[in-house]
């Protein structure tokens, strides 16, 4: 099977510091349910924003649904950004926007008619459970419920890949399964999942699941295979 | 060429911050009013001096300057009726000697002249064309034989000095609207940098959302559109008002801006295009802006 995203002896270093991640490679493929987790610090957002193509790397190769997206010139970055979903640590939903118009913001930006997108994204507030608060903007929502906007943003347009970065980390365990459900729903339907976290619990939730753990910026199977159930000493470290 | 099917994202006050709430509608208003008024300053000085021109341009005057009277009276004579013969000159009309004196009055006492003092015979020329020179000296050759005291000018030579001045006013002109053009870019140069700055975030999203530079440009655009083209209203509605307060002045002492034509119907259209430059200087220096600084990020 041809891999979706490709990653060999990536390095990143911020500033003149020592590197955030180093000898990172790996390789995703198509369809497939993705844990990364590690400790606080360790870089898992860093690696994604590498995936999520909002930062290029220090050194390395990326390869991204066979593209080359470390000398991609950036004309091209917008196309492959389209095709990934991105549930940020931090939200980032756009404050002045309602949540209706944050989650319909991927669609506009795709050029979709006002007319076709009004109801794919009512679906969606109703699919994430906010389908009463469609017209309130993030400030007055509750942390949990801002997730959701967030989650249902990165995945309104149908995206090949989805990058979520802890995304249960506001949400009661009951409503962290839920997430949890409706990111399996995706991967049911095509999507490929990348979800990090540093909580071990929710690996045992989602079946076939794969997992990468990362340990102070190194990949710490330096094989990069993937694996599920993690190793016990794994858990130790992540512990 | 994706950014042309996006217009729905406008609408939807991605970039907040309505117009009227920054300074920038209210400077581009000034710099508006002051380039209008700039504008129609030069513009009516042009007006002015072509209707000069054009009064001046087919007519010259014929000097015989002889002392002797009897010598002066056949030279002119000769003149006036060699001159009327030839094509060049449309109508020849001397100018009696009384009007002559009653000219010379104010500067040598208006009790009759005696004869001591040769005051010139003169004959005022309407030629079939322009006072060029070329045509001048058609006129100067003609006489050079049958009258040659005659001395032949254009009406225009006497007034270069003034059309100098003119034209001297007309250059001070554009340049304060050039000047005043330069301005209004900067100040939407700086506009669309604080803009860049406030909404950073907005833009991140937007780019990491796959937003083109181009549909993110377009929405700064739009806006700073906005608001020039309101500061363009307010302008160019303060500056007629102005221009009208000043016609009914002048009207009022005999010489109306609107009646006499000070301003004609395309220098209006010039007025009224300004506004409308003002708008498009206005959006291209935001999309320079905005797309240089756009592509220093990722
Ligand atoms: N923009 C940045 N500039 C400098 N250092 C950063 C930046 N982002 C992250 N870091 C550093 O990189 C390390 C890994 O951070 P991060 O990727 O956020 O880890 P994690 O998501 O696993 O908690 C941390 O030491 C953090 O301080
Ligand atoms: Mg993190």
């Amino acid at each position: 099977m041809d891999s979706i995203v490709q990653f060999e002896n990536v390095g990143l270093r911020y500033g003149t510091d020592t590197e955030t991640l180093s000898d990172i490679s790996f390789t995703l493929f198509p369809g497939r349910f993705y844990f990364l987790t590690g400790a606080s610090g360790a870089g898992k957002t860093s690696l994604l924003r590498l995936l999520f193509l909002a930062q290029r790397p220090s050194r390395g190769l990326i390869k991204l649904f066979g593209t080359d997206a470390v000398t991609l010139p950036r004309e091209e970055l917008p196309a492959l950004r389209r095709r990934i979903g991105v549930v940020f640590q931090d939200f980032r939903l756009v404050p002045h926007l309602s949540a209706f118009d944050n989650i319909a913001l991927p669609l506009r930006v795709a050029g979709v008619s006002e007319r076709e997108l009004q109801q794919p994204v009512a679906e969606m507030l109703d699919w994430v459970g906010i389908g009463d608060r469609a017209s309130a903007r993030p400030a007055t929502l509750s942390g949990g419920e801002q997730q959701r906007v967030a989650i249902a943003r990165a995945v309104i347009s149908r995206p090949e890949i989805l990058v979520a970065d802890e995304p249960t980390g506001n949400v009661d365990p009951d409503m962290a399964l839920r997430l949890l459900r409706l990111f399996e729903a995706l991967n049911k339907l095509g999507t490929t999942v990348v979800v990090a976290t540093h909580d071990l619990h929710l690996l045992s939730k989602v079946k076939d699941a794969q997992m990468m753990h990362l340990d102070k910026g190194h990949i710490s199977d330096p094989t990069g295979a993937l694996r599920y159930p993690p190793r016990p000493d794994d858990a130790r470290r992540v512990r | 060429m994706a950014f042309l099917t996006l217009p729905s994202v406008q609408d939807r006050g991605l970039i907040p911050e309505g117009r009227l709430t920054g300074p920038m509608p209210w400077v581009i208003a000034i710099m508006m009013f002051l380039t209008i008024l700039a504008a129609a300053a030069g513009l009516s000085v042009r007006a002015s001096a072509d209707r000069v021109n054009a009064d001046l341009a087919g007519r010259a005057t014929v000097q015989v300057v002889e002392a002797n009277p009897d010598l002066r009276a056949e030279q002119a004579g000769a003149a006036v009726e060699a001159l009327s013969k030839i094509q060049l000159v449309e109508k020849v009309e001397p100018v009696s000697e009384a009007d002559v004196e009653e000219m010379l009055a104010p500067w040598i006492g208006s009790d009759g002249l005696d004869d001591t003092i040769p005051i010139p015979a003169l004959i005022d020329l309407d030629l079939n064309g322009p006072a060029t020179e070329a045509n001048l000296d058609e006129i100067r050759d003609l006489l050079a034989d049958i009258a040659p005291a005659a001395r032949v000018d254009a009406h225009g030579s006497w007034l270069k000095p003034v059309f100098n001045l003119l034209k001297s006013l007309q250059y001070l002109a554009l340049g304060l609207v050039l000047l005043l053009a330069f301005a209004t870019s900067a100040t939407v140069l700086l506009a669309a940098r604080s803009a860049l700055d406030t909404h950073r975030e907005t833009i991140d999203i937007m780019h990491l959302l796959g937003a083109t530079d181009g549909q993110i440009t377009r929405l700064f655009q739009r806006r700073i559109a906005l608001d020039a083209g309101f500061g363009g209203a307010i302008g160019i509605v303060a500056a007629l008002m102005v221009l009208f307060f000043i016609a009914v002045q002048m009207g009022e002492i005999g010489s109306g801006l609107l009646e006499s034509g000070l301003l004609r119907w395309h220098d209006w259209a010039i007025l009224a295009l300004i506004p409308i430059g003002g708008i498009v200087l206005a959006m291209l220096t935001a999309r320079v802006t905005i797309m240089r600084a756009l592509r220093k990020m990722l």
